[in-house]
Formats: C-alpha cells, sequence, structure tokens
C-alpha cells in the first residue's frame, strides 16, 4: 500500500487531469471559445422563404463568419420569415447590406450571406435588412428546369 | 364404432396428460414464479432505503476527509491506466473505421466531428461506466462483501459506528466524484487517439480535423449532456456495486455471486439509462 502522502498526491494529480480533460473538451473539442463571450447586437431580415436555415446557423461577410442566427419566426401578417441574427459588435456593417441565404457545397448546411452596399451609414441594433434573397428550394428550381424544358418542346 | 373409439381416445389423452404433467410442478413453477417477483420487489425497496441511508450519511463524510481520499485512489486513480488507454484505442479505432467509411464521400475532413461526436455523446460516458463497473465496482462489492462475512460490519456495530457512514458513503461519494472525470478523461484521449490515426496516419487536414469538431459540437449540447450522462452512471454504479456487497448472503458463494450480479446488473442499467437519457436529451421524443 501507498503511504499517505504520495496517495495525496496520485489523488490530487488524478482529479488535476480530469478537471484538465473538462477543460480541453471545453474548449477545443466544443465551439465554446468561438463567439462566447464577443458583444453583439441583434439584426433582422424578412425573407420569403428561409429554406433549412437553423438557430445557429453561420452568418457570413465575404466568407468570413460575423455572426449566428439566433431566432426564426413567422410574420403573421404577411407569412414571411423573420431571421433575427446577431453580429459581432466589431463588425458593422452599411445599411444597404443586402442578405442571401446560400447553401455550403451541393448538399451543405444553409447559411446567410450579408453583401455590404455602398451607403455612408451604418445600420444600428435591431435593425431590418430590406435587401433579401430566400433560399433556393432545390425542387422549384428543378420543377421550374422542367417546366421550362415542356414549353421548349 | 364410432363412439367407442372416440371414448377410448379420449381416456388415452386424459391418461398422459396426468402421467406427463402432474398437479404438482405446475403450481410449483407459479410458485417459484410469485416467490421470484416478490423478493424481486423486495430487494428493490431494500436498495431503496440503501440509497436514503446513504444519502443522508453523506453529511458525515466532510468532518473525515481522509476517508475520501482513500477511497478517491482506490476507485478513481486505480482506474486511471484502464480507462486512459481504452480511451486511446477506442479513439483509434474510431479515427480509422471512421476514415474508411468517410472517404467513400470524399468526406474524410469531417473525421474529428465523427469522433468527437460518437466519443463526447455516447462512448465516452458508456464505455467508461462500464469498465468503471468492472474495475471499481466488483472490487468495492467484494470488499464490503467480505467485511460483512467476516463479521467486519457487524464488529463496527457492535462498538457504535456506523459501518454505512464509515464505509458505506465515502465509497459511494468517491464513485460519484471519479465517474464524470474518468469519462471526461477517456473522451479527451479518445479524441487525441483518433487524431494521432487521423492525422498523423491517414493524412487527414489538422486544421480541417479541429474546426470541423469545433464547429459541429456544441458545449451545452454535447459536452454538458455528456458529464450529464456520466454523472448519472457513477450513481448508479456506485449504489449498485455497494448495495450488492452489503446485500450479499455473508458466505464464499454469496460473494461471488454478488459480484457477478454487480457488473451484469450495472452493464444493463448503465445502458437502459444510456437510452432513456439520449432519448431525453438528443431525440425529439
Amino acid at each position: 500500500m501507498h503511504n499517505t502522502k504520495t496517495q495525496d498526491t496520485l489523488v490530487g494529480l488524478f482529479v488535476a487531469c480530469g478537471i484538465a480533460a473538462l477543460f480541453f473538451m471545453a474548449m477545443q473539442i466544443s465551439n465554446l471559445s468561438a463567439f462566447s463571450n464577443d458583444k453583439t447586437y441583434t439584426i433582422s431580415a424578412h425573407f420569403e422563404n428561409s429554406g433549412g436555415l437553423k438557430v445557429k446557423s453561420p452568418v457570413s461577410v465575404a466568407g468570413v463568419r460575423v455572426g449566428r442566427v439566433s431566432n426564426i419566426s413567422i410574420d403573421t401578417n404577411s407569412y414571411e420569415s423573420i431571421v433575427e441574427m446577431q453580429i459581432n459588435t466589431q463588425y458593422s456593417l452599411p445599411d444597404d447590406t443586402s442578405a442571401s441565404i446560400y447553401t455550403a457545397g451541393l448538399l451543405g448546411e444553409q447559411y446567410i450571406s450579408l453583401e455590404p452596399g455602398g451607403s455612408e451609414d451604418f445600420i444600428q441594433a435591431n435593425g431590418v435588412l430590406d435587401l433579401t434573397q430566400s433560399a433556393i428550394v432545390l425542387e422549384q428550381v428543378i420543377g421550374q428546369f422542367l417546366f421550362d424544358k415542356a414549353a421548349e418542346d | 364404432m364410432v363412439q367407442y373409439t372416440f371414448i377410448i381416445l379420449q381416456r388415452i389423452t386424459i391418461k398422459t396428460y396426468l402421467k406427463y404433467s402432474p398437479q404438482k410442478p405446475m403450481t410449483q413453477f407459479f410458485e417459484h414464479l410469485g416467490n421470484k417477483t416478490l423478493s424481486g420487489f423486495a430487494k428493490l425497496g431494500r436498495s431503496s432505503f440503501f440509497l436514503i441511508d446513504i444519502l443522508t450519511a453523506t453529511t458525515s463524510v466532510i468532518p473525515r476527509p481522509r476517508l475520501l481520499i482513500n477511497q478517491l485512489f482506490s476507485v478513481g486513480v486505480l482506474s486511471f491506466l484502464i480507462i486512459t488507454i481504452s480511451g486511446l484505442f477506442v479513439g483509434m479505432v474510431l479515427g480509422l473505421q471512421g476514415f474508411y467509411i468517410l472517404s467513400d464521400f470524399g468526406a474524410e475532413e469531417t473525421l474529428g466531428v465523427m469522433v468527437a461526436a460518437s466519443l463526447v455523446r455516447e462512448l465516452g460516458p458508456v464505455v467508461a461506466a462500464l469498465l468503471f463497473a468492472g474495475r471499481a465496482g466488483s472490487a468495492l462489492t467484494a470488499e464490503i462483501g467480505l467485511m460483512k462475512a467476516t463479521e467486519q460490519l457487524s464488529g463496527m456495530e457492535m462498538m457504535a459506528i456506523d459501518p454505512i457512514k464509515r464505509i458505506i458513503a465515502p465509497r459511494f461519494l468517491a464513485g460519484f466524484i471519479s465517474m464524470p472525470l474518468l469519462a471526461a478523461l477517456f473522451s479527451a484521449i479518445g479524441v487525441l487517439g483518433g487524431h494521432i490515426v487521423g492525422v498523423g496516419i491517414l493524412g487527414v487536414d489538422d486544421g480541417s480535423y479541429w474546426s470541423q469538431m469545433q464547429a459541429g459540437l456544441d458545449f451545452n449540447d454535447d459536452i454538458i449532456n455528456g458529464v450529464i450522462k456520466s454523472i448519472v452512471f457513477g450513481f448508479a454504479v456506485s449504489w449498485i456495486s455497494l448495495f450488492e456487497g452489503y446485500d450479499a448472503i455473508p458466505t464464499s458463494e454469496g460473494v461471488s455471486r454478488a459480484t457477478t450480479r454487480t457488473v451484469v446488473n450495472s452493464a444493463f442499467t448503465i445502458l437502459g439509462l444510456d437510452f432513456i437519457l439520449t432519448a431525453l436529451m438528443f431525440g425529439d421524443i
């Protein structure tokens, strides 16, 4: 049997290793390090169809991730989908920025791409983006294609 | 003529029925079944009272941290090696198998997500708990059972020392504390094992291994749920192994049976609870 001092040390080492593993999981494996403590502001955009967009989907400008989708709801008057997104405060965007929903790769997840316009003024917190382009629904595109083909013949 | 043959046939069937299924074994069967059921419920009741006793006794461990540290050593530190080595190999196998499947789709860059998600959500808590039941749970049962068989527990009661406070509660707390730490170690080492195979040997890009993993796993949804699972398993395994030891028939055969029951019942409980917890956490049932 080990004497008391080594036993204490080994127990201490064991607990330290366990806590280090938890810390490793939080920081290295999960996304806790990204966007968790950063300050954000919320903007929203109305889409005719938000497709397969989900809460926490990325929001990017020119391919760089600047925020994430925080809420998706429906406007009961116009039946459009209202997508709220949280943008990192370090990025300010012109107020004529347009938002489009794209798909990463052919079958990848959907994300919002923001294209800044030329305006001098920046969009404020809780601002609304007016220029939007809905998600492309693959079935609609294929349906349209087949319809056009049939019209040609 | 037809009537006679009918009567003869009837007599033969009744005779054979009485010969091959006499009344006694049938009632014995039902007696046995009822007895098993009732003793099963009685055992469940005893184990519930035992759990309440342990939980009320845990406060008495606080003034004697030495008892807890000794048990953390024998339950946690001595399980350290088997958990880390198993975690390493499980992660390496996941890396290898995942790579072969994902490379068929040209998606080997997502290997990190596959390895980390399966480890953190399922394999880490479950396999660590199964190993823990085999390594530490069986040892606890054998120790307590032998203490009972050699009348050390009754000896303590004679000296007005409550064996639940002195023996059981520190072991229960040690299992409860060690299990989440061991499961976290298992998952972390497994992810590194997957990295060794995937990035080191098979040539997956190092950056995409980690970045896909971080993009694909959420702290609250995946890591915290995995930790909650391992806490529940630690609770269940410690309870089962201590109860089986405390409830063992105080003979050498009784202790050996109790040890077997600990491993079998723990495995059932872990896998059953895992299904329920997964359905609650990840499924929209």
